[in-house]
């Protein structure tokens, strides 16, 4: 199983399995691009919608076709009927959360329902009519490139790299128009207009990812990564670069995963490995990763701790905080019986003249000091400017000044 | 004709409607409080959750299915929080990430286990199997009123009551806060009405009734009785009374006419068939919202209403 694992990845498995592997990441780069632009509009449940609402489409062209000419297995076929359908679907979320008072959540909901509703009464339909390929319809569900033929995994990679290559050319226009339209449409970009492409784009990426993911899933390739690119940088362009890799990458790994043992289905593990992605960025991320906020929360807890034990050092004052001592005994302020060491004494004064420093900025310039971030607790020479230190050290009452 | 109605259409179709109704109710705040999409996460994760106790416990006993889901339901809420908090998008696509991935790990555990031989699959999920809730003691309408006859109703029945019952109680017991933080959330802090309690209850309910639907109805029903019903009661008045009253009536007539048509619609074109019933009262739900949407008095809202005067 590892065997055929690292042959998909290497490309190595076989010319279907290799079309395969190659179009799933290409899938991949390109909802995560276009995914990018919708979830900075904020609205990344519409393609959830898109997805659920290609289904009826998709029966419907699967009975037509078996009707015409006795197998509904066309993938062409069955894909030019998802997108008709999808395309209602996103009609019917703009036209709710535009001409009615309910709000684009509800529309979202009630299309997605609704429309998956009628596909799942063609699907019975279907069962009843007694044709052939019937069980082709439900790898829709949850996806699955196994058998897939070498034709239909070039479809899906040529319509993917063609939907990434559209988003490249287009992608200024698009960000301007996530950010800011009245500036857009003072550049003369019809703003509804560059809307209504990135919501076709989304449309296309979907279907063309149904037989890959499955139409329940395919919303998660268009969300995850441009979410795991948020972790990572603040900038937009970097955004849409990452996310492609991301989508790219869980592509790639998914689709090579599956094919790597019979009965494993491709949806799930694509996403699973979306997932991991996002995972690595939550815990990892130097920005907004958890472990690196803990380490700062660490940090930042042990300064406050430094600091007032120094305080109470220069103070005389007895301290019974474990934390205090420890950290104190850790920088060689005081020895193991508690009692300060030269040092430790140093830096106490020190401290309580910073701290008679900064009381005096709170006083005389309280706006100003509320302002900063940590006041009190950083140097105040790197804080401040020095003319404003000097000032402020002229100004100390004389007691304080000559403890220094 | 009569004992086969008993048997065969009387549970599900009572099913159908205490569920539809129950999320309905519930539904009218998530659509008010703009939330409708957390039921739509909701009952994706239950089948996670059920595979998961599945494969726990090794048991479909109903009590496991049920905990299973619902602490599936709790562990994608606290992902949804902390994606929040921490990754600092917004809740959508908070939410995007958190459902689809623990959907994709339950449908993963499914197919990679021996879960699936056994009555659980993805498309049961999805559809659920309203038309197997069979009444074999409903012979004839005098079983209505023997107890030995009523107990062996399936047991989805008095569990869906039970749940519907309990949110009726819960509507009418938190009224004030809920009315109050739906509409206007500072003012309810304000006045002590514990909003952050008042949401997080109520999507403790949602979760409740989405499970207890779910193996019954389906998820895509679920959802859709969330939201419809309330959506289009939304278009029909500006006061919540009636609007609740009206998605009452939406539930029930999507809920009988959807089964009603799914059962016998093919009959009346002489096909000998039955359609997904679940399938079908999600399809009414929406015809009503969509003539709702054309008609609804109070389709526009009151600031259009405003600027158009």
């Amino acid at each position: 199983m590892i065997d055929s694992f690292w042959q998909a990845l290497t490309f190595t498995a076989g010319y279907n399995t290799t079309l395969v592997t190659l179009g799933s990441a290409m899938l991949g780069a390109s909802a995560g691009m276009i995914g990018s632009f919708i979830v900075l509009r904020k609205r990344s449940l519409v393609s959830d919608a898109v997805s659920h609402a290609t289904l009826p489409g998709l029966v419907l062209a699967f009975i037509i076709l078996a009707l015409l000419t006795g197998d509904g297995r066309w993938l062409p076929g069955l894909l030019i009927g998802a997108a008709a359908s999808a395309a209602i679907g996103l009609w019917g979320v703009q036209a709710i959360s535009s001409r009615t008072r309910l709000g684009e959540d509800a529309a979202i909901g009630a299309v997605l329902s609704t429309l998956f509703g009628l596909g799942v009464v063609l699907i019975t339909v279907v069962q009843a009519l007694n044709v052939k390929g019937q069980s082709g319809i439900d790898s829709y569900l949850v996806g699955a490139t196994a058998g897939m033929l070498a034709s239909e995994a070039q479809l899906i990679g040529i319509s993917a790299l063609v939907v990434l290559i559209v988003v490249f050319m287009f992608r200024r226009q698009f960000l301007l128009v996530c950010f800011d339209r009245q500036y857009a449409y003072t550049r003369g970009i019809n703003a509804d207009h560059i809307d209504m492409m990135m919501l076709l784009l989304l449309l296309t990426v979907t279907v063309i990812g149904l037989k890959v993911t499955g139409l329940i899933l395919i919303v998660a390739l268009t969300i995850i990564p441009p979410v795991t690119g948020r972790f990572w940088t603040d900038r937009p362009s970097r955004l849409i670069a990452i996310a492609a890799l991301c989508g790219a990458l869980s592509g790639y790994i998914g689709a090579a995963a599956s094919s790597s043992a019979s009965g494993l289905p491709t949806g799930p593990l694509i996403v699973l490995t979306a997932f991991l992605l996002f995972s690595i960025g939550l815990l990892f991320s130097p920005r907004r990763g958890m472990v690196a906020m803990l380490l700062a929360q660490h940090r930042f807890r042990r300064r406050v701790h430094l600091r007032q034990g120094l305080l109470s050092l220069a103070r005389d004052e007895a301290i019974y905080d474990d934390l205090t001592l420890k950290v104190l005994r850790r920088h060689g302020y005081i020895r193991r019986d508690g009692v300060a060491t030269p040092p430790g004494r140093v830096a106490a004064r020190d401290a309580e003249h910073e701290e008679h420093l900064w009381s005096l900025y709170r006083q005389l310039y309280p706006d100003e000091a509320a302002q900063l971030d940590h006041q009190g607790l950083d140097p105040i020479e790197e804080s401040l400017p020095p003319d404003m230190v000097s000032s402020l050290e002229n100004r100390l009452p004389s007691p304080a000044r000559s403890a220094r | 004709m009569s004992s086969d109605f008993l048997i065969l259409s009387l549970a599900p179709l009572l099913v159908a409607i205490i569920s539809s109704m129950s999320c309905a109710l519930l539904g009218n705040f998530l659509v008010l409080r703009r939330q409708s999409l957390i039921g739509d996460a909701i009952s994706h994760v239950a089948l996670p959750g059920i595979v998961a106790s599945f494969l726990i416990t090794g048991t479909l006993a109903a009590s496991a299915m049920m905990i299973g889901a619902g602490v599936a339901a709790i562990v994608t809420l606290v992902l949804i929080e902390a994606i929040k908090r921490l990754g600092r998008v917004e809740s959508s696509a908070a939410m995007g990430v958190a459902f689809t991935a623990i959907f994709a790990l339950g449908v993963l555990m499914l197919e990679m286990s021996d879960a699936s031989g056994v009555h659980i699959d993805v498309q049961h999920a999805l559809y659920g199997n309203l038309e197997s809730l069979i009444w074999f003691e409903g012979l004839d309408w005098t079983a209505l009123f023997d107890p030995a006859a009523l107990a062996e109703l399936p047991p989805q029945l008095p569990r869906v009551a039970w749940v519907g019952l309990l949110v009726a109680i819960f509507v009418v017991v938190a009224w004030r806060p809920l009315v109050i933080g739906s509409f206007d959330p500072a003012f309810a802090a304000s006045v002590r009405a514990h909003p952050l309690l008042t949401d997080v209850t109520l999507v403790i309910m949602v979760a409740i009734t989405a499970i207890a639907a779910f193996e019954a109805v389906g998820s895509i029903l679920v959802i859709a009785m969330f939201i419809c019903p309330a959506a289009s009661a939304r278009l029909m008045t500006d006061r919540l009374l009636p609007q609740i009253a009206w998605s009452q009536v939406f539930a029930f007539a999507s809920a009988v006419l959807g089964y009603v048509l799914a059962g016998y619609g093919p009959g009346w074109f002489g096909h000998d068939v039955s359609l997904s019933a679940a399938g079908m009262i999600a399809s009414v739900s929406g015809i009503i919202l969509l003539f709702a949407c054309l008609f609804g008095p109070r389709r526009h809202g009151a600031m259009a209403r405003m600027a158009a005067d």
